[in-house]
């Protein structure tokens, strides 16, 4: 196990000044993910879970401590940290294979390889009937799908999700989960994801980081043992679940902000 | 995408659709004919002549054999001549205003510089420059032309600013971890959001460019429908005034059918601008 990190969040806080209150969004935050991990952080509302998050994407400077990447300090937005927003972020004017081929092209890749990249890309998402509609004829799903990919295709190394199937209907939503968990496993990714469901993060996670609100921190982490693809009806499922959810409402007890 | 699986059945009904909405926006104007025509008929005013009398004149107008006066078979000259004024002083607009409009929206420094002096000039009307523009730039065509330029340049420039400021910031933040950072983000990112903006401040400028161009040919230019219409009114020639009138409305619609054809085919993306 004495493997580098791909990821080595160490001590890293953001305090936030809004509307004159100082709000300590996270406190010492110390998490070190391996290449090919699936990590889902999960918490209620205020815990940071999304500002760690984005200070992993680079949109967010820290206040204080180190947030590394291979081991080199994490200096704003890159394609190796590609990001897949709950409210898709796709842009309305491009078509779904433009989308995809945004970052590709921002990046001046030669025609042939993006166009190449582009297809390959549709087809694991499986949306050629869809290549050339904007996203604004897709349904949710489908928009996610097209978010995944055009991260996926501008060679991503950690794919980071902030509740991304948050706001999908129930069964979009297993199926998307099961289509992550393929293209996660054929593709090695390391994958930091956020959710608010518990059944969420145990049905996808390696490992689940427990966070807790006032002042936002990391509270445990859990490794999750079960054998894939695992049965969410199964009572060994059931057992971390239970556990878990223990875990999270014993930080709702009302606390002194 | 799903236009080609109901084209049959559809289009018949497209088509009745279409004649509806057509004999609709008839009914108003008909009982306005209708009206004056009986108004004119009943003598309310001798000095408004019946809807005949215009129609009559119209045809004169455009094409002359009637009347043969100093007006016969004028009407093409102008309306070129308008047109000209209206799209050159248009044109003139948009080509500051959208550049402007985008520094502004996208440099606090510009922003700071120019935007309370632009707020400050705004509300002066377009009307209240007429003498200030007949000093700086003479009787004639060239203050008309300012003019028009005047009416237009504030929808264009406050429209873009606005589209410029109102780009979703999720946008900028997808562009950036795509590898798309710094001055990239203005074609590939603000530029195409900023459009649909940019599109209704130009048609509300071109719009306002025939508004004031009566105004703007009050300045003693020999030609144009605002020119028509002041002769019109020394001459006590009422169906003269009201022939400019129809032109320039005329005019003004097609106008607006053209930019709005243009806007609708460069913001096919958009949901809102389907038709």
């Amino acid at each position: 196990m004495a493997e580098i990190p791909i990821l080595d969040i160490r001590a890293v806080s953001k305090r936030f000044t809004l509307q004159g209150q100082v709000i300590d969004a996270l406190r010492d935050a110390n998490l070190s993910v391996v290449k090919g991990e699936f990590i889902c952080l999960i918490g209620a509302s205020g815990c940071g879970k999304s500002t760690l998050l984005r200070i992993v994407a680079g949109f967010e400077p820290v206040t204080a401590g180190d947030a590394l990447m291979w081991g080199k300090p994490i200096a704003g937005p890159a394609p190796d940290r590609g990001m897949v927003f709950q409210d898709y972020g796709l842009f309305p004017w491009l078509s779904v294979r433009e989308n995809i081929a945004f970052g590709p092209n921002a990046r001046g890749r030669p025609k042939g390889e993006v166009t190449a990249t582009v297809d390959r890309f549709i087809d694991m998402i499986g949306l050629g009937r869809f290549a050339n509609a904007w996203p604004h004829q897709l349904s949710g799903g489908m928009k996610q799908r097209v978010a995944i990919a055009r991260v996926l295709a501008n060679d991503a190394e950690i794919v980071l999700m902030d509740e991304p199937f948050g706001a999908l209907d129930a069964m979009t939503r297993e199926r998307l989960q099961d289509e992550l968990l393929d293209i996660w496993q054929r593709t090695g990714l390391t994958v930091i994801f956020v959710t608010h469901s518990i059944e969420e993060a145990i049905f996808l996670a390696d490992r689940v980081v427990v966070m807790e609100p006032g002042p936002g921190r990391i509270a445990s982490e859990h490794r999750i043992e079960l054998p894939r693809p695992r049965d969410v009806s199964s009572p060994e499922f059931n057992d971390v679940r239970r556990m878990l959810g223990a875990k999270l409402h014993s930080h709702h007890a009302p606390k002194a902000a | 995408m799903s236009d080609a699986t109901l084209t049959l059945p559809a289009r018949s009904n497209v088509a009745l659709a279409r004649l509806r909405t057509f004999g609709l926006a008839l009914i108003v104007p008909a009982l306005l004919l209708l009206g004056w025509h009986l108004a004119v008929k009943a003598s309310m005013s001798r000095l408004i002549p019946s809807p005949y009398a215009v129609a009559e004149y119209m045809v004169d107008f455009a094409w002359g054999g009637i009347w043969d006066d100093a007006f016969s078979a004028t009407l093409h000259l102008h309306l070129m001549a308008s047109a000209g004024r209206v799209y050159g002083g248009f044109l003139l607009a948009a080509m500051v205003a959208v550049p402007l409009g985008l520094l502004i929206g996208r440099t606090p420094l510009i922003r700071d510089l120019l935007d309370p002096f632009l707020q400050l000039m705004r509300p002066i009307p377009v009307t209240a420059w007429l003498p200030l523009s007949m000093i700086l730039f003479g009787l004639g065509a060239r203050s008309a032309f300012f003019l028009v330029f005047l009416g237009a340049f504030y929808p264009i420039l406050l429209n873009t600013i606005f589209g410029v400021r109102g780009v979703e910031a999720r946008l900028f933040e997808a562009a950036s971890m795509l590898g798309c950072r710094g001055n990239a983000q203005f074609f590939k990112v603000v530029l195409p959001a900023a459009l649909p903006s940019i599109f209704t401040g130009l048609r509300l400028g071109l719009g306002l460019a025939w508004f004031v161009i009566v105004v703007g040919e009050m300045t003693g230019v020999p030609q144009g429908l605002g020119a028509v219409i002041m002769d019109g009114r020394t001459l006590s020639r009422t169906e003269l005034v009201i022939c400019g009138m129809i032109v320039i409305g005329i005019a003004g619609y097609l106008s607006d059918r053209v930019i709005l054809a243009l806007m609708n085919r460069a913001l096919r993306w958009s949901p809102q601008h389907h038709g």
